[in-house]
């Protein structure tokens, strides 16, 4: 078991630090550099720049040393927790980051418990009765979860609710733990349209992990002993085909993390979402890069979490 | 009801070994896929009528895409309803809903093919080549892979859109970033799988060179798999595309994007207005599920191992 962790630990060193290669590099080769923003910033019209400016400027932000140097420095700054400045507001990234953060976990944590409570029992109720009516609906709504997009969605749970119920989501955003209420009132809605996406995706992986686990001889085993079939579905079925099902909601963590991202931006929630949308625009790359970073890290460290689960629950992939 | 028909089909028409079919039978074949996978004719006929309304805009709007057209009885044509003039409306400058819409399917044809094409080629080269190459440069690059996966697509997307400025162009190519690595895994497990059936070790066995067996035994058998990953992958191009310009950072404001279409509609007059917000998400919904429900009637009819999952 241990050696197991270990090996898998190991191989997430090298992943995360190819990460930061990525995430160094495309920043690395921005055209319009950094030196040159702050120094339209710094004197409001481009037209002044003078060559020496920007030769100064890019030798205060260290720009002007070799980019390994560079990259190692910054690589450095980031395990100390020093995200940098944003280039905008001028603050530190970390900073600003803090408070957004967990609003942003907050929100992606409803929609994936969500999705879970919704895309299991459909996932298991289509495989169990696999081509009836019910499976086809089921499968139905996971291709029109798929399909649609979040922030269109986000869009018609508005509409709907000033049409039909002429109450909005109170604005600004209540702290889960100083006003639970306000705070509920105000994710649930996007947590929904989210988790309705998510479940597509799970719903469809439960579903055929059902189906492949109905084919092994343990269950023809489990019927023949007289168990009844709601016994050999739940006790025999859901329990092996829970697990890949968990997984895959792990490896969908990146692509919730994404629709978070809109659907922050429909519903005017102050997550990380909203605050690397004003970063990009304002071309404050600093912002992006952490954000960016950030996003890799959790993506990466929930992965590695999923899959020791993965090899406490089910021995066989530990031997593998 | 449609899908009796559709099983008993299945029944009578057993599938075929063989991936490649002679264009020649064309309409046949078109004939015979809609009486198998009615629900997949259905996304092709989706994605066709895309296609001719991209290709027959200027001849189908009744109005431009940026124009500002006259309103017949007068005054400000600032968000009209939908009537006789404006069949869908306008929006917040005027412009007729419609024609924007309709010249939209232009934009999203073209990223979505553009970046389908390149993207999913590329990946197959590389996943290919990966596969051949084993030892330390696919251990490498697998964790290249593995670390491209970590970003979420979205989010490089809209990084690479950052850096690069926004402009349809830019967002072809961070898309291709943003799609590129899960195509690789999936394409490199397809040829390594692939290089084990006995008619490689056969070829191999009679002194085929490596280039002969990667051309003529494995690329022939990996045209399903790319069939249908480019089909599923139009539609998250499309949806991407859509995510980018919704968020303002996609296609320029004033080319009719459908995602870029929608941003207002979120910022306001929710309840004045509400066909502005509805129309270009109709839009986007249609063709990304027509595109989806193609690929997995593709995928079940190309690739008879995995039919039904």
């Amino acid at each position: 078991m241990y050696a197991y962790i270990a090996r898998r630990g190991l191989l997430f060193i090298p992943t995360i630090l190819l990460t930061t290669i990525l995430v160094f590099g495309l920043f690395w080769i921005v055209p319009g550099d950094a030196a040159m923003m702050i120094l339209t910033g710094e004197e409001g019209d481009g037209g002044k720049v003078t060559e020496e400016d920007i030769k100064r400027v890019q030798k205060e932000l260290g720009l002007d040393r070799p980019v390994y140097i560079q990259y190692g420095d910054w690589l450095w700054k980031i395990l100390q927790g020093d995200f940098g400045d944003s280039v905008w507001y001028g603050t530190p990234i970390l900073d600003d980051l803090k408070d957004r953060f967990f609003i942003t976990l907050e929100l992606a944590m409803l929609a994936i418990v969500l999705a879970f409570i919704a895309a299991v029992p459909l996932g298991v109720l289509s495989a169990v009765k696999q081509d009836s009516f019910l499976d086809h609906i089921s499968r139905l709504l996971a291709l029109v979860g798929i399909a649609l997009p979040t922030f269109w969605l986000g869009i018609l749970v508005i509409y709907g609710l000033t049409y039909f119920a002429g109450w909005l989501p109170p604005l600004g955003y209540a702290t889960l733990w100083g006003d639970p209420f306000t705070n509920l009132q105000q994710l649930i809605f996007p947590a929904l349209v989210l988790a309705f996406h998510d479940m597509a995706f799970t719903a469809r992986v439960a579903r055929s992990a059902m189906l492949e686990v109905m084919r092994e001889d343990y269950m023809r085993t489990a019927r023949s002993k007289g168990l009844n079939e709601w016994m050999v579905v739940g006790r025999h079925a859901l329990k092996n085909a829970l697990l890949p099902v968990i997984t895959v909601s792990g490896y969908q963590f990146g692509r919730l993390l994404g629709g978070t991202i809109i659907i922050e931006s429909v519903f005017v929630i102050p997550g990380v979402g909203r605050y690397l949308i004003d970063a990009i625009i304002h071309r404050d790359f600093v912002v992006v890069q952490g954000v960016v970073l950030l996003a890799a890290a959790v993506v990466l460290l929930l992965n590695l979490v999923v899959d020791i689960l993965y090899g406490i629950l089910d021995p066989r992939i530990r031997y593998s | 009801m449609a899908n009796q028909t559709n099983q008993r089909a299945e029944v009578a028409v057993p599938p075929r070994a063989g991936m490649f079919q002679p264009a020649a039978t064309g309409i046949r074949e078109v004939k015979r896929f809609t009486r198998r996978k009615p629900l997949g004719a259905i996304g092709g006929l989706l994605v066709l009528v895309l296609v001719i309304v991209a290709l027959m805009a200027p001849v189908l709007a009744p109005y431009g895409a940026r124009e500002l057209p006259d309103r017949h009885e007068g005054g400000s044509t600032v968000y009209i309803p939908p009537n006789s003039q404006f069949l869908l409306g306008t929006d917040h400058v005027g412009r007729d809903v419609l024609s924007r819409l309709i010249y939209g399917a232009r934009i999203s044809l073209y990223v979505g093919l553009g970046s389908v094409l390149i993207g999913i080629t590329a990946s197959f080269i590389i996943g290919v080549a990966l596969a051949y190459a084993g030892g330390i440069i696919d251990m490498a690059a697998q964790r290249v892979v593995d670390a491209l996966m970590a970003l979420p697509g979205l989010i490089i997307a809209l990084a690479i859109v950052a850096v690069l400025g926004s402009s349809l162009n830019n967002v072809i190519l961070a898309i291709v970033i943003g799609m590129i690595a899960p195509v690789i895994r999936t394409v490199r497990s397809q040829v390594l799988s692939l290089k084990e059936l006995d008619y490689v070790t056969a070829a191999t066995a009679i002194g085929a060179p490596p280039w002969r067996i990667v051309f003529r035994h494995i690329i022939p058998n990996c045209f399903a798999i790319y069939l249908v990953l480019a089909t599923y992958y139009l539609g998250f191009a499309i949806i991407i595309e859509a995510s980018l310009s919704f968020l303002g950072v996609g296609a320029p404001p004033d080319q009719p994007s459908w995602g870029g279409m929608l941003t207002r509609a979120a910022q306001e007059h929710v309840l004045t207005a509400p066909w502005v917000g509805i129309f270009p998400g109709v839009a986007i919904f249609a063709v990304v599920m027509g595109f989806n429900i193609l690929g997995d009637a593709l995928r079940d009819v190309l690739d008879p191992r995995l039919r039904g999952r």
